[in-house]
């Protein structure tokens, strides 16, 4: 069953300073199939936010592509996302794929009320929509997130922080888009709204046939949602699988540290083991493996060469040079 | 205020009208205005100086054009029961000038500072939303116009177009209204992008970008609305600006000779010696006049600073 919605291949972004490329994401490539949940986990300065810029071409103004291809199935065929132009994008944006911003607080106008931003979503693809026609599309998404429609004519800061996600969920709904990126989109709740939120996004994507990626730092949020998992670390994916595969038996030592991070509920009071060092200067990455410096396997040999994702089982995929690992126990664990 | 926003909803029929719900808007803006005393001081003041531009044609007890109203016989007279504010140098009644003059007051004042609010917002809401070059241009533009000196320029610019009068509308007034806005948006615009400036790295402006929205979509439907606040609290002070403007260059007889503002008969009162004669009813009125409509719209333009700035919250 390979029936990939959005493709992105071999993808550099970064800067230029003094004539020198600094590159931000460096070579990465994976596919979205229809209808399914990836999560693409990783630490802060990564690169995970940035991958997703770059796929709606909304790099800030001093980042951009410098190499690779990004391919859209849409119901007219594929789309290259990465020959676009601005303008040729305005289309695509929101119709096709949309984004559940970190902060709803933020991203919706503090003085416009959320039928109207809802609506004006609406509107922006179809110019020609009657006012009656929008208002009840209004009233059908709010009732989709679980929102009294009632609720239509009030402002943002009217709302929780966990009905605010949701009126984001409902504003990237609101175009019937094919694939909806959520960068960190519980990352401001308490746990249980959290649980909610996530909850709401795993209906809507069995309902709607919504393909999802979902970008965290927070590995639990991925367990709880994802089919698949990739694993991102300074700027390349350095592990992926399916979700309960790379959990169970994570094949880079990377995973292995980051799963063996946090702390587990019930055992004695410490805090689990850091990863020592810290992650890389993207103006100057280290050679062969980027994680060699901090790794606890490293040896000579991970200084050198290029480090290509390369099967270790069944659809799953890790850059170390000696995957398959032994499973050893590094800290705590997810479960 | 004591018509409530419920009445004024109510006398315009359905709830779900929009334009009823604008208005309730509106009320209920004013009316949370009025609630503090300077801005009670305010309202009042200015709602009477409407109403005088509103009715003062039809108050005035003469027109001060026609020859009927020449008097060469009580000329530079004092108060009295027949004209209640004395009379002029050629005999003609005060109290209608000055009823008159509101009106012209009044009107030139909206204008220009409507004017400079439009300009001073649209130039600042590009500068700041653009950036780049666009920023540097404008702002240099609007350095430019912060620092020329307001009377040698506004005067020489007034003189100037006086040949054009005929062909300005509103003659003459016209002028002095086009001088107003031209001297009058500088400072709008240097608020209005520094607030620009912070909005447009604002999440919801990336987020509306990302939703496919145009530039212009992105100013009109965004960043103007939440500019808005301190446009209103600068426009009223604006407007306050261009009352005392239109005074000012009607008092150099750059206005209308043809019509009647607070300014020309200052004016007109200097030219006739009215200060050496001891001739207070002459211009104490007008002057009078001129600083309390002043006042009102500063005292309105603090209760709005208040309410809307972050300083206020920060309190």
């Amino acid at each position: 069953m390979s029936d990939p919605v959005l493709r992105v291949d071999d993808l550099h972004v970064g800067y230029s300073i003094g004539g020198a490329d600094v590159e931000i994401v460096s070579g990465v490539s994976f596919e979205l199939q229809r209808g399914e949940a990836l999560g693409l986990a990783g630490e802060s300065g990564c690169g995970k936010t940035t991958t997703a810029l770059a796929i709606l071409q909304l790099l800030d103004p001093f980042l951009r592509r410098l190499s690779g291809t990004i391919d859209l199935t849409t119901e007219n065929g594929v789309v290259h996302i990465h020959r676009r132009t601005e303008r040729g994008m305005r289309d695509l944006r929101w119709a096709e794929i949309s984004l559940v911003f970190q902060g709803a607080l933020n991203a919706l106008d503090p003085v416009q009320r959320i039928s109207r931003q809802i609506g004006d979503a609406i509107r922006l693809h179809d110019p020609e929509a009657d006012r009656a026609a929008v208002r009840e599309r209004v009233r059908e998404l709010l009732e989709r997130v679980g929102i009294s429609p009632e609720r239509a004519r009030q402002y943002p800061h009217e709302f929780s922080g966990g009905m605010r996600q949701r009126v984001m969920i409902a504003l990237a709904l609101a175009c019937d888009p094919e694939v909806i990126i959520a960068d960190e989109p519980t990352t401001a709740l308490d746990v249980m709204t959290q649980a909610q939120v996530l909850a709401l996004l795993e209906e809507l994507r069995r309902d709607l046939g919504l393909a999802l990626l979902l970008i965290t730092h927070d590995l639990a949020v991925i367990a709880e949602t994802c089919e698949r998992v990739a694993v991102m670390y300074a700027g390349r994916i350095v592990e992926t699988g399916p979700t309960a595969t790379v959990f169970a038996v994570p094949q880079h030592p990377y995973t292995q540290r980051l799963l063996g991070a946090f702390p587990q509920v019930g055992t004695e009071r410490a805090l689990p083991p850091a990863i020592p060092g810290s992650p890389p200067d993207p103006a100057d990455p280290p050679s062969g493996c980027r994680f060699h410096p901090r790794c606890h396997l490293a040896r000579e040999a991970c200084s050198h060469g290029e480090m290509a994702l390369r099967p270790v089982g069944d659809d799953h995929e890790s850059a170390c040079l000696f995957a398959p690992l032994q499973q050893t126990a590094v800290g705590g664990g997810v479960r | 205020m004591a018509v409530s926003s419920e009445t004024v909803a109510l006398l315009l029929g359905a709830e779900g009208n929009p334009f009823a719900r604008r208005l309730r808007g509106a009320t209920r803006a004013v009316r949370s205005i009025g609630r503090r005393p300077l801005g009670a001081f305010g309202l009042v003041t200015i709602a009477f100086v409407v109403l005088m531009a509103l009715l003062g044609g039809a108050l005035a007890p003469q027109n001060p054009l026609s020859t009927a109203s020449f008097d060469f016989a009580h000329r530079m007279q004092g108060p009295s029961g027949a004209h209640w504010l004395g009379t002029d140098e050629s005999g003609r009644d005060l109290l209608s000038q000055f009823l008159l003059g509101a009106r012209v007051s009044l009107i030139v004042g909206l204008a220009a500072g409507i004017a400079s609010a439009v300009i001073g917002s649209v130039v600042g809401i590009c500068a700041g939303y653009f950036g780049g070059w666009v920023d540097r241009a404008l702002t240099f533009l609007d350095d430019w116009f912060l620092v020329i000196p307001f009377v040698p320029f506004a005067v020489l610019m007034a003189a100037l177009l006086q040949d054009d009068a005929r062909r300005i509308p509103g003659g003459r007034t016209g002028i002095i209204v086009l001088v107003l806005a031209i001297t009058g948006w500088a400072g709008t615009t240097r608020i209005v992008r520094a607030q620009v400036l912070s909005l447009r790295e604002r999440e919801f402006v990336e987020r509306a970008r990302s939703q496919g929205a145009s530039h212009f979509w992105i100013m009109r439907r965004h960043i103007l609305p939440n500019v808005m606040p301190i446009v209103w609290a600068n426009s009223v002070l604006i407007v306050a600006l261009s009352v005392l403007g239109e005074a000012g260059l009607s008092y150099f007889g750059l206005g209308d000779p043809d019509s009647f503002s607070w300014g020309t008969v200052l004016y007109n009162g200097f030219q006739a010696g009215a200060i050496n004669q001891g001739a207070w009813w002459y211009v104490l009125p007008p002057g009078a006049a001129i600083t309390l409509f002043v006042l009102a719209f500063f005292a309105v333009g603090q209760v709005i600073e208040d309410a809307a700035g972050p300083r206020a919250r920060a309190r």
